[in-house]
C-alpha cells in the first residue's frame, strides 16, 4: 500500500545554511494493509522527518514515496487533499493539537468538507460511529472543552477523526507518550483493533516495550540510517546490529534487572556510513557486514 | 533516619478553591536509601517533592512536619528554608534542561549558586572537576554555554552541580522521561552512583516509569490522587503488590516480550477524581474491582509487615 524507496532528507543547518544534515538516509520499507510498522529510534534518528514526509508535511529531497502506486511525495493541492481521505496522522501532543477557545469536537466539523451535501443527523451518526470504534461515550468527550478531557480521551477523538475519513493508512508519531501508564495500553490496543479492520499503520515511537507490543514489522533507525529491519519477532529476539543489541540492554525490564553494560554508548562508529543491508535470516535484515 | 514525613498536606490555592495535591502523607526514608516515588500525573508526586525544598507562591502548607536528621525543616517558611537548601536538601528539577540559564556559561551558573551560600568556588572547583570526570565530561563543560550540552549532557551537569555540598536528601524529578532509553540507563545508573559514593545520604526518585525504578530504588512509594497507596521494596511493589492500584498499574505495562496477538494487556477503566473535591474514602473506589461498602471510609496508611505499608481495607485484611 506505501512504499517509500531510498528516501533522502538532507536538511541545511548552519547560520546561513551552508551546511548539510541528512536526516533520512535512502530509507526503504512498504506498510501494507492490516499491519503495523514501527519506526525505533532515539532523538534525532529521523523517526518523525520520515512520518512528516509520508504525510507530505516536509518534502522528500530524494527518492520515492508511492500510496497505492500513486507517487505522493511532490502532490499539488487538488490531489493532496484526496490523499489526506486516505492518509491521516496523529501526532504526540494531544493538547497542543486542539485550539483550547473552541470546543473538543469541532475537530470533527473541521472535516465535514470532505463530505459534501451529508445530513445532519446522517453527520452525527457518524461521528457516533467513530466515537464508538475508540471506545468513546460520545456523552462524555461531546460538547466538552479540551481542558475538560484527559489526555486518552484527547487523543482518541484524534483517531475517532481520522476513521471519519474512512482513511487506510494512520501515521501515529509518538501517540503514547504522553499518557499515562493506566490509559496508554487502551490506545495502544484500540491501535491492534484498527489493524483487524485492515488500516495500515505506521508507528513512530522511541519506546521499544511499545513497539515490541503492537507491530508486525519494526524497523530500527540510527542517525537517519535503517540499521536493522524485519518481523517484529525476529529483530526483537535475534537482534543482529550492535546499536539494536545497546538499545535492547538499555530497556528498563520490569521483573529483570540491567545486566552488565557491554557498550560504552552510541560514540562508536559515528561517522563512517553504515553497511548496506543484508539478509541475516528470512524476513529479517540488518546493516552488517557479511 | 534520615528523612520523616508525618501526615503532610500541600493545598495548592487555586480560582476555584483548594486543590488537595498532597493529604496526609506519613513515611520515612532510611540513610543510603533511594526511594521511587510513582503515580499518574497529577497525583501529587510533584508536589510533595517540592514540598519538601520550596514551596512555589500557589502552594500552602496546610499540616504537618517534616524531620531531616533530627531537625525539623520549616517547609512553610520560604526564607528559613533558604538555609536547609542546596546544603541539606538538593533538588534535581523536571526539565533540568532548562534549569541552567542560557546566557550564562555552566561554569559560571555553578560559580554564583557556591558564592550564593558563602562556599569559594576556587575550594570545591576539584572536587567539581572530579565529579565531571566521573560521570564522563570534562572540564570544558564549565566554559561552554548550555545550548552546546546535548540532552543527556545537561542532565549529568545538573545533577553534579545540584550534589556538589553532598546533601542529606536530593529530590530527583522526572530526570529520565525526556531522554533516550541509552542516556535514561546512564543517569539512573548515575543516581546509584552518587549514593554509593555518599555524595548524596538518600534520595526520593520521583517518575511515572515504574521500571526505571525497579532497575535503580530500593524502595517504591505508590501515589494515587494526592494519597498514599503503597510503599514497600521495590521487589516487592513489582512482584507482589496489595493495592489494587499497584497491581492494576504493573499489569497494564507493556515489557519486551508481550506481544498484542499473544497476550492483550488492559488499562484502567476511569480516571482519578478531582483533587479539587476528592470523593470521601479510598479515592480509588470508583475504578476498583475490589470495592465493597468499606471503602466509604478512608482506609489508613498502615504497615502489612516491616516496611511494606498500605493504603486499603482489602490488602489489610
Amino acid at each position: 500500500m506505501l512504499t517509500l524507496e531510498s528516501v533522502t532528507k538532507v536538511y541545511k543547518v548552519g547560520t546561513f545554511g551552508g551546511k548539510r544534515l541528512r536526516a533520512v538516509n535512502e530509507v526503504s520499507f512498504q506498510v501494507a494493509p492490516g499491519q503495523i510498522v514501527s519506526l525505533i529510534g532515539e532523538s534525532g534518528s529521523g523517526k518523525s522527518t520520515i512520518g512528516r514526509m509520508v504525510l507530505g508535511l516536509s518534502r522528500v529531497t530524494e527518492g520515492t514515496i508511492t500510496f497505492e502506486g500513486q507517487d505522493v511525495s511532490q502532490l499539488e493541492s487538488g490531489r493532496r487533499r484526496a490523499y489526506y481521505g486516505d492518509v491521516q496522522g496523529v501526532f504526540q501532543d494531544p493538547f497542543s493539537s486542539y485550539n483550547p477557545i473552541f470546543k473538543a469536537d469541532r475537530v470533527f466539523t473541521l472535516v465535514k468538507g470532505f463530505f459534501p451535501g451529508i445530513g445532519r443527523s446522517e453527520w452525527e451518526e457518524k461521528v457516533e460511529h467513530a466515537l464508538n470504534a475508540v471506545r468513546l461515550e460520545p456523552g462524555t468527550c461531546l460538547d466538552k472543552y479540551p481542558h475538560q478531557l484527559s489526555g486518552g480521551q484527547l487523543q482518541r477523538m484524534l483517531i475517532a477523526r481520522a476513521l471519519l475519513l474512512d482513511i487506510r493508512l494512520l501515521v501515529a508519531d509518538e501517540i503514547i507518550s504522553m499518557l499515562d501508564a493506566s490509559t496508554r495500553i487502551d490506545v495502544l490496543n484500540l491501535l491492534g483493533d484498527l489493524k483487524s479492520r485492515g488500516l495500515g499503520i505506521l508507528f513512530i515511537t522511541h519506546d521499544l516495550s511499545l513497539g515490541n507490543y503492537i507491530s508486525d514489522r519494526t524497523m530500527i533507525l540510527r542517525r537517519g540510517s535503517v540499521v536493522e529491519l524485519g518481523a517484529t519477532e525476529k529483530v526483537f529476539g535475534n537482534p543482529v546490529h550492535p546499536y539494536t543489541k545497546m538499545l535492547l540492554a538499555s530497556v528498563p525490564h520490569l521483573h529483570e534487572k540491567w545486566g552488565q553494560r557491554e557498550h560504552a554508548g552510541d560514540d562508536a562508529g559515528a561517522d563512517s556510513a553504515e553497511p548496506a543491508l543484508v539478509e541475516v535470516e528470512p524476513d529479517h535484515f540488518a546493516a552488517v557486514a557479511p | 533516619m534520615s528523612l520523616r514525613v508525618d501526615d503532610l498536606t500541600v493545598h495548592y490555592r487555586t480560582l476555584r478553591g483548594d486543590v488537595k495535591a498532597v493529604d496526609g502523607a506519613t513515611f520515612s526514608i532510611d540513610d543510603g536509601e533511594i526511594m521511587g516515588l510513582a503515580g499518574e500525573s497529577g497525583c501529587g508526586k510533584s508536589s510533595l517533592g517540592k514540598s519538601l525544598i520550596r514551596m512555589d507562591a500557589r502552594m500552602k502548607h496546610v499540616a504537618g512536619r517534616v524531620e531531616l536528621d533530627g531537625r525539623e525543616l520549616p517547609i512553610a517558611d520560604d526564607a528559613k528554608m533558604n538555609e536547609y537548601r542546596f546544603r541539606d536538601v538538593s533538588i534535581v528539577p523536571q526539565y533540568s534542561m532548562s534549569a541552567l540559564t542560557p546566557t550564562r556559561k555552566v561554569g559560571t551558573v555553578a560559580h554564583e549558586l557556591l558564592e550564593s551560600r558563602d562556599v569559594p568556588f576556587d575550594r570545591v572547583k576539584p572536587e567539581l572537576v572530579r565529579r565531571l570526570m566521573l560521570v564522563g565530561l570534562s572540564e570544558d563543560v564549565l566554559d561552554r554555554y548550555p545550548i552546546e550540552l546535548s540532552g543527556g549532557m545537561k542532565q549529568r551537569t545538573v545533577m553534579v552541580i545540584s550534589t556538589l555540598l553532598d546533601p542529606s536528601l536530593l529530590i530527583a524529578d522526572e530526570i529520565t522521561s525526556a531522554l533516550d532509553v541509552s542516556s535514561q540507563r546512564a543517569v539512573g545508573e548515575m543516581l546509584v552512583e552518587f549514593r554509593d559514593r555518599e555524595f548524596v545520604k538518600s534520595m526520593i526518585v520521583i517518575t511515572h516509569d515504574l521500571a526505571i525504578l525497579y532497575q535503580i530504588a530500593d524502595t517504591i512509594l505508590v501515589m494515587y490522587a494526592g494519597k498514599l497507596a503503597e510503599k514497600a521494596p521495590a521487589e516487592k511493589i513489582v512482584r507482589s503488590p496489595r493495592h489494587p492500584y499497584t497491581r492494576l498499574l504493573i499489569s497494564s505495562l507493556p515489557e519486551v516480550g508481550v506481544r498484542f496477538d499473544e497476550t492483550r494487556l488492559a488499562g484502567i477503566p476511569g480516571k482519578p477524581p478531582s483533587l479539587l473535591a476528592p470523593p470521601a474514602g479510598c479515592r480509588f473506589r470508583d475504578r476498583c474491582p475490589l470495592a465493597f461498602a468499606k471503602c466509604e471510609e478512608a482506609p489508613p496508611f498502615v504497615e502489612l509487615e516491616p516496611g511494606h505499608e498500605v493504603a486499603c481495607w482489602k490488602a489489610a485484611a
